[in-house]
């Protein structure tokens, strides 16, 4: 399954070069073309013959962390790339570097604490990567200063519908790019996997630079917050029910007419979609909507809980929908049903 | 087996305190084929025993106590979502617990992920201080009605943690407290395969160490030791923690002395492992050492009582780490301690 290849795949922003070869194997028999620019941005180019040209994004990286300093103990101390809530850190598996070390994230034992400790969050230089060196020079020899690290999380089912995974953002998003990528349309598509979201947006705006897009569609693993404790309409979206649309978020406002048309395609088609409840958060879509003259965006998610999380979850249906409904659209624009 | 196979197998098991029926069954199994026999008592305990070249009416009993209960939590509550609320069994610290895979144990195993608000969606108090165990729910992703029929209030929770092989000789997991332990008697049977020994030596896994040594308590009673040894787990060193509260990893079996040692059990095992050059380290400890030989000791008339630790770090979280050369030395250790037991020294333990 290609989610759980692009899920357990290690690709933090700046090294997304495990991400990118999955994907150009798994759409060697669909794309005969592709590019590749200076930051690392992945386009699958599809020429068409006629119609708008349409840009579709997904970004490949995954918050994680980065190696700053070795301890005489041999003990790893590190910084966070990407929005990571230190909470989410203590008592976790990493894996390390090329080689894929073994590392954990330990925390001072209980019985040690004094009791007003446990209630507070244990600041990032208290906590290491332990990956069982004796010292210093112990671990040297298998970690690099600058090593990247990822959560080791392994990819499963919690029923038939819901998995779990690390990187659903935006892996989730690169998937359903990867299935609309197979299939052919009459007007060129570039299909970018880009680089460093999760560190300020930084790959969409050169790949739209180069593409130059007459509309463009953001595909996201965004957040739920359908949880208890917080209220229903701050909920964000709702896992299972249906791919989310975004109206606004903080990097953007939408094109009202695309918005429209998917709205049009999902109640035609009996798919369930919501809006994006919450306008916190940027996508690429920001970026990509003020390259150079602008360009139209709209951007559908799968909606998946815990993300920036060494855990993630969500609905099979939800990421069929998100295809079918992407899928739909391109029809649209393609049977000249839908233009700007 | 080989030693790390079984302990991989065990911390891979489920048995928190008072429901240590799964991993129970595992080490009997493997105890099975290294003791003369193994049973159960009502409490649980696995009581395994090899029998020693000792002949007579009342041969010397020697019995080694390793905890086999784990922390854990209960759910205590499945919400008109279908959301789990929960309790902890043991100590835990709530703030391991936030993003964990979790195992609920109902009708079937079924994985979860204890979820909290996104940072996103965080208030900036929010952020700044732990998250409540009471604020976190496990999420099962299943509808209402599938969690009723196959969850109920009661049910254990475990992390979903498999071991992990760090570098060198050390390795990572959920209950290496206390199971590396269990180990430390598996890999002590299989010495004692190869030595001479005139005591019997009783391979006792106990449960519910975690919520007050209760296991301890009634099989040792049942078993009524000549001398009791408890392996348990004590903290590694690393930053931050003072070094005196600490014992260095992969330097061997730290041993403890104090009131709830008796005097010459210690000095046997200082001097069993200065005859056989293993490495090991001292703890003194003044009182209470918060383990199954403060129970031991005061069985019956008293038993006299030596207690073997293994360095560990992040204790009672689901990476507690450790040197599995500690875990074979201690094994070694142990065993040539009971090879060298005789009835001059078990008479000798009466005089002050």
């Amino acid at each position: 399954m290609l989610l759980k290849k692009l899920s357990e795949a290690f690709g933090p922003s700046g090294l997304e070069g495990e991400v990118r070869n999955i994907l150009t194997e798994e759409l060697a028999p669909f794309v005969n073309e592709w590019t590749r620019d200076a930051l690392g941005n992945l386009i699958a180019v599809k020429p068409g013959t006629r119609g708008p040209k349409v840009m579709l994004a997904a970004h490949m990286d995954e918050c994680g962390l980065m190696i700053s300093s070795i301890d005489r103990s041999g003990l790893l101390c590190f910084r966070k790339v990407g929005g990571l809530d230190d909470r989410v850190l203590v008592s976790k598996y990493v894996v390390i570097g090329p080689k894929k070390i073994p590392g954990v994230i330990g925390a001072k034992a209980i019985h040690l604490q004094r009791p007003e400790e446990r209630t507070q969050v244990i600041p990032l230089n208290g906590l290491y990567i332990d990956i069982g060196a004796k010292s210093k020079e112990d671990a040297e020899r298998l970690i690099k200063l600058g090593d990247y690290a990822v959560f080791g999380t392994e990819f499963g089912h919690l029923s038939d519908t819901v998995v779990k995974g690390k990187a659903f953002d935006d892996r989730s998003g690169c998937a359903v790019l990867a299935e609309v990528l197979k299939e052919q349309y009459s007007m060129p598509i570039y299909g970018a996997f880009t680089v460093q979201e999760e560190i300020g947006l930084r790959g969409a705006g050169v790949a739209a630079y180069a593409i130059e897009p007459d509309l463009a569609i953001v595909l996201e693993g965004t957040t739920c917050s359908d949880l208890p404790g917080s209220l229903e309409h701050g909920f964000c979206t709702g896992m299972g029910e249906g791919p989310a649309i975004t109206a606004m978020d903080a990097s953007v406002i939408t094109d009202k007419r695309l918005v429209n048309e998917l709205l049009r395609l999902a109640k035609e088609n009996n798919i369930p979609v919501q809006f994006k409840r919450s306008i916190t958060g940027g996508s690429d879509a920001g970026r990509i909507n003020q390259t150079k003259a602008g360009v139209p965006v709209v951007v559908i998610s799968v909606p998946c809980r815990y993300i920036h999380s060494p855990v993630s979850m969500l609905s099979l249906v939800d990421f069929e929908n998100t295809i079918k409904l992407v899928k739909l659209f391109l029809e649209s624009i393609d049977k000249g049903g839908f233009a700007l | 087996m080989d030693t790390k196979e079984f302990l991989k197998q065990i911390v891979e098991g489920t048995g928190v305190s008072g429901y240590e029926t799964p991993v129970a069954a595992l080490i009997s199994k493997t105890f099975a084929e290294v003791a003369d026999e193994v049973r159960t008592d009502v409490l649980g305990n696995v009581i395994a025993c090899k029998k020693g070249e000792g002949h007579g009416k009342d041969p010397i009993r020697i019995m080694v106590a390793s905890h086999m209960d784990e922390i854990g939590l209960m759910v205590t509550k499945i919400d008109e979502r279908g959301f789990l609320k929960f309790t902890q069994i043991g100590g835990i610290d709530q703030r391991t617990l936030v993003s964990q895979e979790v195992r609920v144990h109902g009708k079937k195993d079924l994985l979860g992920i204890i979820g909290m608000k996104p940072p996103h969606l965080l208030s900036p108090d929010e952020r700044n201080s732990a998250i409540k165990m009471q604020d976190m729910v496990i999420d099962l992703g299943l509808p209402l009605e599938e969690v009723k029929s196959l969850v109920s209030v009661g049910d254990m929770v475990t992390i979903n943690r498999n071991f992990i092989q760090l570098a060198g000789d050390f390795a990572a997991a959920k209950a290496m407290d206390d199971r590396a332990a269990v180990a430390v008697m598996y890999e002590c049977l299989k010495e004692l395969a190869k030595l001479r020994h005139c005591a019997d030596f009783y391979a006792v896994s106990t449960t519910q160490e975690e919520v007050g040594s209760r296991g301890a308590m009634v099989s040792t009673y049942h078993v009524e030791p000549h001398i009791g040894i408890a392996i348990d787990v004590c903290h590694g060193e690393m930053p931050g923690v003072p070094e005196q509260d600490t014992a260095p990893m992969g330097k061997g079996p730290n041993l403890a002395f104090g009131a709830n040692i008796h005097p010459k059990v210690y000095e046997r095992l200082v001097d069993v492992a200065k005859e056989n050059n293993i490495s090991y380290t001292i703890d003194p400890v003044p009182a209470g050492t918060g383990t199954d030989a403060w129970a031991m000791q005061v069985t019956r008339a008293g038993i006299p009582t030596g207690l073997i630790s293994i360095p560990l770090r992040y204790m009672h979280t689901s990476v507690e780490t450790l040197s599995l050369a500690d875990v074979k030395a201690s094994g070694k250790l142990l065993a040539l301690f009971i090879a060298s037991i005789d009835s001059k020294f078990v008479e000798g333990l009466l005089c002050y």
